[in-house]
């Protein structure tokens, strides 16, 4: 009996169990509320039809566990998943194995659903024919709870998701992001692991997100990043930890945000800021070891950056209440310099440059008289 | 010239500085083992004492030496021995003494913890072969400034101050012109100063081994697609051996020349 058939004639509330062994089926749709578990490893692989996906979940509450589906896509047509949730509630889908397929979960006009314990791994190379490994659009009160997504274009992307929480996945060698929003309100992501991705994580376009507790690493290259945040108002990013990445944290246009609690360390620059950046209070972070600390594309600052720990800082603590006696500047003359040339980046680590920027240490007149830490610690943080 | 140079060499070797010069280099390489047990970190504050210190050092000593033997020199000269044998061999023995200090310094304690179980081999040798370069550029240089100059003051004073061109002032100029031409596209300036200067080479070449290059955007790109193909690297090879044949030349040609 093929898993369609057993669809067809169950009836409302049933349980499905599929029994190990290798199914070569897709475009099961399953119109009523079902519990579909895998026994013995059962696989089910979409290659006869190369334009079909396998579940097209079009009911409530149904749950799908234990499975490992396998080649769906990919289509240069339609976005092909290997479960898809159509405008339905309280699903869940756990613990499945999805291998080589184009989009692997893919939720859209849902709610109330849990994604959870799901194993997914692309096998694309190139970033136009792969899909998203758990794409969401249009959902509300989602939960995407200790998946793991490699080798997909984006490990988990939302769009005009919200009221979502992503917690405990880890995101690793994707093609473009590990995580990406756009257009989604009011959701939180924490004690993930977003790490080799083409370029970590990207916000964009989004209100109220909270970003805690994720690690943020190895995300390195050319135009890479840790987090990118675009357009972003009203977010708090705490307790994260941004290690090896080309750009901890780039900030674009995005206001009202609190950064504290981070650890930036071994970064090319801890935090990038490009203009339109306004009210952003970043305290209580370590700065350790990155090539560039902070970086400031605008004039115009109204960002506090106080009661941080830079250890590139050498000021002294006559009074011993661990906070430095003279405030602190984080942008040195040669980051002013390579953030209006970008050319000057080749005489990085010449002694030339330690020259002038202990001259503008002494007496400041090019870097921004306002970016100024005047509570800098002399002691790492321990969080 | 293996006499020469043999006998300079093991006098060197067996002198006050050699061995200071060696254990400098020990404690040093130690002593950032002890900060951090991370050999890329290790490597990376290397590169601070590489492209600064071992072209002072090898200038100072070369010019020292130089004026130090002069006697023996003077004594050689009047044997019936080519007189590019003398220098040549005096200059490879120093650069050979002073290489040797430093790979053993620093080589020591990176095998010790590990060097060769670890993934940053390639950049160690790099920072090695750098080096050793820099210690041949520096002494053939300052043997020419010793051969130009009778006086002590006036050798010391060009020496050091070849050093802080070639160190700090260049970097300052170069900088300049990118501040100065940034509306044009200046990767190739860039690349072409780069390659004028052993200082600079040896700090490029180290620092795009360490993979900062995804710092620096178009450009960083572009140094690496040269200095990643075998073209780019002939070519920063052919540059910093043209920096040590064309100074021995020159040690040749004065030395044949000069009125002692």
């Amino acid at each position: 009996m093929s898993i369609k058939d057993a669809v067809s004639t169950a009836r409302e509330g049933d349980q499905i169990i599929i029994d190990g062994g290798l199914y070569f089926e897709s475009n099961i749709t399953i119109d009523k509320k079902l519990h579909i578990i895998g026994k013995n490893n059962p696989i089910i692989d979409g290659s006869n039809s190369r334009t079909d996906e396998v579940f097209v979940i079009q009911a409530d509450s149904v749950i799908i566990e234990n499975l490992q589906i396998q080649n769906v896509g990919p289509s240069f047509v339609k976005d092909l998943a290997a479960i898809r949730v159509q405008r339905k509630q309280n699903f869940i889908i756990k613990n499945n194995t999805i291998v080589g397929t184009m989009f692997a979960i893919y939720l859209e006009y849902a709610e109330n659903g849990e994604v959870s314990r799901n194993t997914i791994t692309g096998t694309e190379s190139n970033v136009l024919s792969a899909g998203n490994g758990i794409h969401a659009w249009n959902c509300q009160a989602i939960d995407i709870v200790g998946n793991t997504v490699i080798n997909q274009r984006d490990g988990i992307y939302f769009e005009f998701v919200n009221d979502s929480r992503i917690t405990n996945n880890v995101c690793k060698d994707n093609l473009r992001y590990g995580l990406h929003f756009m257009f989604s309100n009011d959701d939180e992501y924490s004690n993930n692991i977003f790490t080799n991705n083409n370029a970590g994580v990207a916000v964009m376009f989004s209100k109220n997100i909270i970003m805690h507790d994720n690690k943020f690493f190895n995300n390195w290259g050319g135009s890479s990043y840790g987090l990118l945040l675009k357009e972003i108002y009203d977010a708090e990013i705490y307790d994260n930890y941004f290690n090896k990445n080309s750009i901890g944290i780039r900030v674009e246009g995005s206001s009202r945000i609190n950064y504290s609690n981070n650890d930036f360390i071994n970064n090319g620059w801890g935090i990038k800021i490009a203009g339109g950046c306004y009210d952003n209070n970043i305290t209580s972070n370590n700065f350790i070891s990155n090539a560039f600390d902070l970086s400031i594309e605008s004039t115009i600052n109204s960002n506090t950056f106080d009661g941080n720990y830079w250890s590139r800082n050498n000021g002294y603590d006559l009074n011993g209440d661990g906070i430095a006696d003279e405030p602190y500047r984080p942008v040195e003359l040669y980051n002013y310099i390579v953030t209006k040339t970008p050319e000057a980046t080749i005489l990085l680590r010449s002694i030339f440059l330690d020259i002038i920027n202990l001259s503008e240490k002494v007496t400041p007149i090019f870097t921004p008289h306002n970016v100024i830490d005047n509570t800098p610690l002399m002691n790492r943080l321990y969080f | 010239m293996d006499k020469i140079f043999r006998y300079s060499f093991y006098d060197l070797i067996r002198g006050r500085w050699s061995i200071s010069y060696f254990l400098f280099y020990l404690i040093i390489t130690i002593v950032l083992f002890s900060f951090s047990n991370d050999v890329s970190m290790v490597v990376i504050s290397l590169l601070n004492i590489i492209i600064v210190l071992v072209p002072l050092v090898a200038i100072v000593f070369g010019i020292i030496y130089f004026y130090n033997s002069k006697e023996f020199t003077e004594l050689l000269l009047a044997q019936p021995i080519k007189r590019s044998r003398i220098f040549v061999g005096q200059f490879l023995g120093i650069a050979t003494s002073l290489s040797l200090a430093m790979l053993l310094g620093i080589g020591l304690p990176f095998i010790f913890y590990g060097i060769f179980i670890s993934s940053e081999i390639s950049n160690f040798i790099v920072i090695l072969l750098t080096g050793t370069c820099l210690n041949f550029i520096f002494v053939a240089l300052a043997f020419i400034i010793a051969l130009k100059n009778n006086n002590k003051i006036k050798g010391f004073g060009f020496a050091t101050l070849l050093w802080l061109f070639l160190a700090v002032i260049y970097d300052g100029i170069f900088l300049l012109l990118l501040i100065l031409f940034n509306a044009y596209p200046l990767e190739r300036l860039a690349l072409g100063l780069t390659l004028l200067n052993p200082i600079d080479l040896s700090r490029i070449l180290i620092i795009l081994k360490l993979d900062v290059s995804a710092l620096m955007g178009y450009t960083g790109a572009v140094f690496n697609s040269f200095f990643g193909n075998i073209g780019g690297i002939f070519l920063a090879a052919l540059s910093l051996i043209i920096w040590i044949t064309i100074p021995l030349f020159f040690i040749i040609n004065i030395s044949n020349k000069r009125d002692f």
